[in-house]
């Protein structure tokens, strides 16, 4: 009932802006209030999260800081509007955010039926599975018969039952309401496994009594391509956020950061100097300043600085890079050049 | 014989009492600190039988939430490791330092730093507001409402939104923690009574379209969950209004927990009006008053007397129903407690737990000071119908 509820405000709100949304172009819009107002999840751990100060970190915050930068010069210049899971699309579909950086998986349903673009992958996630170093198991495939603690009416829940069924494996789902309840009862006891989004098995792991004791399985077993969004029927927007995200990937694999990218402004090398925009006018044709990807470096970083301080080693979550890593070094981030 | 009888018993008094004795202590059986017990907790085999019962789960809950509480918590410590299992400290209690890590957090939530001495003033005022108008030897409380119902809030509004060319805007959706779920509370509360009273006097009302209207709404607000409505208010309202009208996130939400909480106070008032007894209305209209005066002078005021339980009751369940504006994207206190538990920074066993005993003591001290005043009050005006 709730979903054909969502789907009918959704569909409503697409029949409402497909007519609106054509007269006024987002960029302008954004120019205008000087501020980008972005929709962020406010409540998951190295993705998006005011800390103490209120002061906004996380993976997908980056983005939206990116964004800022580019577009408007200065990477503060945006307002995160916190999102639940039910209301992230309408927010974007209504105007309420420019654009939605909330791990959302990149689907073809929600791409096709949603009115919305995705733009580009910035984490690969997957579900994974955590279980105690005691109960000597190396792999999921070795989990039969085991219970497992789940979240209830997730898809998390579904993939679960899946995997169990095509690999012929019995299953018993424990299921609780809310995901510190699940992490609790796994913690306590009452199940063998534990499963969820591999980027939150690690956040999760800190919460528990020893986290030492537990180890985080090699088997993903769901694709979840996490990417931001924008409003369909803008594609001078739709390019803008998606080419922020590959120059923070191109920054990555061309070796230019934060630190360097100052003395990256003499580099010799052609495709440094296209990126920094020394050469070309790259800039001007996604109707941004010439000078678009070197603020995103300059104030946000590179993909891999932002990934390290959001996720990886630099943060308390040590979320190793895995899939995320850049396809020179076995991963499969990849990132069109900037030509 | 009779006479010499009488005269040896006058001989015999020797002893006289000529002044009153002095009172005796009543019996240990009916005073003191055994008697109390007796009468109230041993009274008969059943309240034996609860006593031994209650006893006996104060000995299990009351050690254990000290040793949780005060004995094993980490007091000092500037992230996680204070509060995480070691081998010296194989039992870990609440994660103190947490809490005083995020409290200012949890106080004003993302609201800019430099600019929070505004919300300090704000909840100053507010105090001040609350004191002069429940306290009854309070000098000139009719300015007191002045200032609660007029002055405040618009100060308020300009103190903590900014704007006007004083001071910096401080957009809504960086509020967050005590100061949201008090705005709201309070607004919630400033609003409903009135519209409450309009709304049960227009049910009541012999006007057709008065009643109608008054009746629709009531049943509307009260057939839809606080949940739907806020749902509503949030996610519909900017579909169908253009982008420059609409309104602010907060705004939403103030507006739909006030309607909401108006058509539940609108039933608890028509309860207090339907009490009265008809004689009440009959001599007021003998004496010649008219609508107004009648209901101002006679009606209501017995009206609101017998419902005081009932619309404390209803605050307070608005005072807690105000979390559900995490629904709309509002991080009221909970909601900044529940975000600072989620910081890997502070990911230890106990922070989850830690931050909610917190809550329950914020809420549990404001519902409880509202259920007291309102005994007092009831108390208070009770005296006549007791004269």
């Amino acid at each position: 009932m709730k979903r054909v509820i969502s789907t009918l405000v959704v569909a409503a709100a697409v029949a409402l802006t497909a007519s609106a949304a054509s007269a006024e172009s987002t960029l302008n819009t954004v120019k205008q209030r000087g501020i980008l107002n972005c929709g962020a999840n406010g409540q998951l751990a190295g993705f998006g999260l005011p800390d103490a100060q209120g002061h906004w970190t996380g993976l997908d915050v980056d983005v939206c800081r990116a964004v800022a930068a580019a577009v408007l010069g200065d990477a503060n210049k945006v307002k995160f509007v916190p999102l639940t899971a039910k209301d992230r699309f309408t927010a974007l579909q209504s105007g309420d955010v420019d654009l939605l950086a909330r791990n959302t998986t990149w689907t073809l349903s929600r791409d096709t039926s949603l009115g919305i673009n995705f733009t580009n992958v910035n984490y690969y996630d997957g579900q994974g599975f955590m279980v105690r170093k005691s109960l000597k198991v190396n792999s999921a495939l070795e989990l039969n018969g085991a219970s497992v603690c789940v979240q209830q009416g997730t898809t998390t829940e579904l993939n679960l039952a899946d995997y169990f069924r095509a690999n012929k494996m019995q299953l018993k789902s424990v299921t609780f309401a809310d995901a510190d309840q699940t992490i609790k009862a796994y913690d306590a006891g009452r199940c063998d496994a534990f499963t969820t989004d591999a980027s939150g098995l690690y956040s999760e792991r800190l919460r528990l009594a020893k986290p030492d004791d537990h180890i985080v399985l090699p088997e993903i077993i769901s694709k979840e391509p996490l990417s931001p969004s924008v409003r369909h029927g803008d594609d001078e927007w739709f390019d803008i956020v998606k080419w922020v995200g590959f120059a923070m990937v191109d920054a990555e694999d061309l070796g230019i950061t934060s630190k360097n990218i100052d003395e990256m402004m003499k580099s010799n090398n052609p495709e440094v100097r296209r990126f920094v925009g020394v050469e070309g006018n790259f800039g001007e044709q996604l109707h941004l300043t010439k000078d678009w990807a070197y603020k995103i470096v300059k104030q946000v970083g590179n993909y891999g600085e932002s990934f390290d301080r959001n996720v990886g080693e630099g943060s308390p979550l040590k979320i190793a890079r895995g899939l995320n890593r850049l396809w020179t070094k076995g991963g499969i981030m990849y990132a069109p050049p900037i030509h | 014989m009779t006479m010499s009888e009488g005269q040896l018993a006058i001989d015999d008094i020797r002893y006289l009492q000529r002044e009153a004795i002095a009172p005796q202590p009543p019996p240990a059986s009916i005073v003191g600190p055994w008697a109390w017990i007796r009468a109230n907790l041993l009274s008969s085999p059943f309240n034996i039988a609860m006593t031994i019962i209650i006893v006996l789960l104060i000995l299990w809950i009351v050690p254990e939430l000290l040793k949780f509480l005060v004995f094993d918590a980490a007091w000092t410590g500037q992230n996680r490791e204070a509060c995480i299992y070691t081998a010296q400290h194989p039992d870990v209690g609440a994660c103190w330092p947490f809490i005083a890590d995020r409290w200012s957090y949890f106080v004003y939530g993302s609201y800019p730093i430099p600019e929070r001495w505004r919300v300090n003033v704000f909840f100053l005022m507010l105090a001040i507001g609350i004191v002069w108008l429940l306290w009854l030897n309070a000098p000139r409380r009719d300015i007191g409402a002045v200032y609660f119902f007029i002055v405040m809030p618009v100060c308020s509004f300009i103190l903590l939104n900014g704007g006007f060319g004083l001071l910096y805007r401080v957009d809504t959706s960086l509020w967050g923690g005590i100061l949201v779920t008090i705005v709201v509370a309070s607004v919630g509360i400033v609003v409903s009574l009135p519209l409450g009273i309009l709304l049960a006097l227009g049910r009541r009302s012999r006007m057709p379209m008065v009643k109608t209207l008054s009746v629709m709404f009531i049943e509307f607000v009260r057939g839809v969950p606080l949940i739907t409505v806020l749902f509503m208010a949030s996610v519909m309202l900017p579909l169908f209004v253009p982008d420059e009208y609409s309104p602010d996130k907060l705004l939403r939400a103030l507006i739909g927990i006030a309607l909401f909480a108006s058509a539940y106070m609108a039933e608890v008032v028509r309860a207090g009006l339907a009490a009265i007894p008809k004689g009440q209305f009959e001599g007021a209209m003998a004496v010649g008053l008219g609508y107004r005066q009648m209901m101002q002078l006679i009606i209501l005021p017995q009206a609101l007397k017998i419902t005081i339980p009932n619309i404390v009751n209803t605050y307070i369940g608005m005072f807690k129903d105000t979390t559900l504006v995490f629904i709309v994207g509002l991080f009221d206190l909970v909601k900044t407690i529940e975000v600072a538990r989620i910081d890997p920074q502070w990911a230890a066993p106990t922070t989850s737990t830690t931050g909610y005993v917190v809550a329950a003591a914020f809420y549990f001290v404001f519902c409880y000071g509202m259920s007291r005043y309102a005994r007092a009050t009831e108390a208070r005006l009770s005296k006549a119908d007791k004269r």
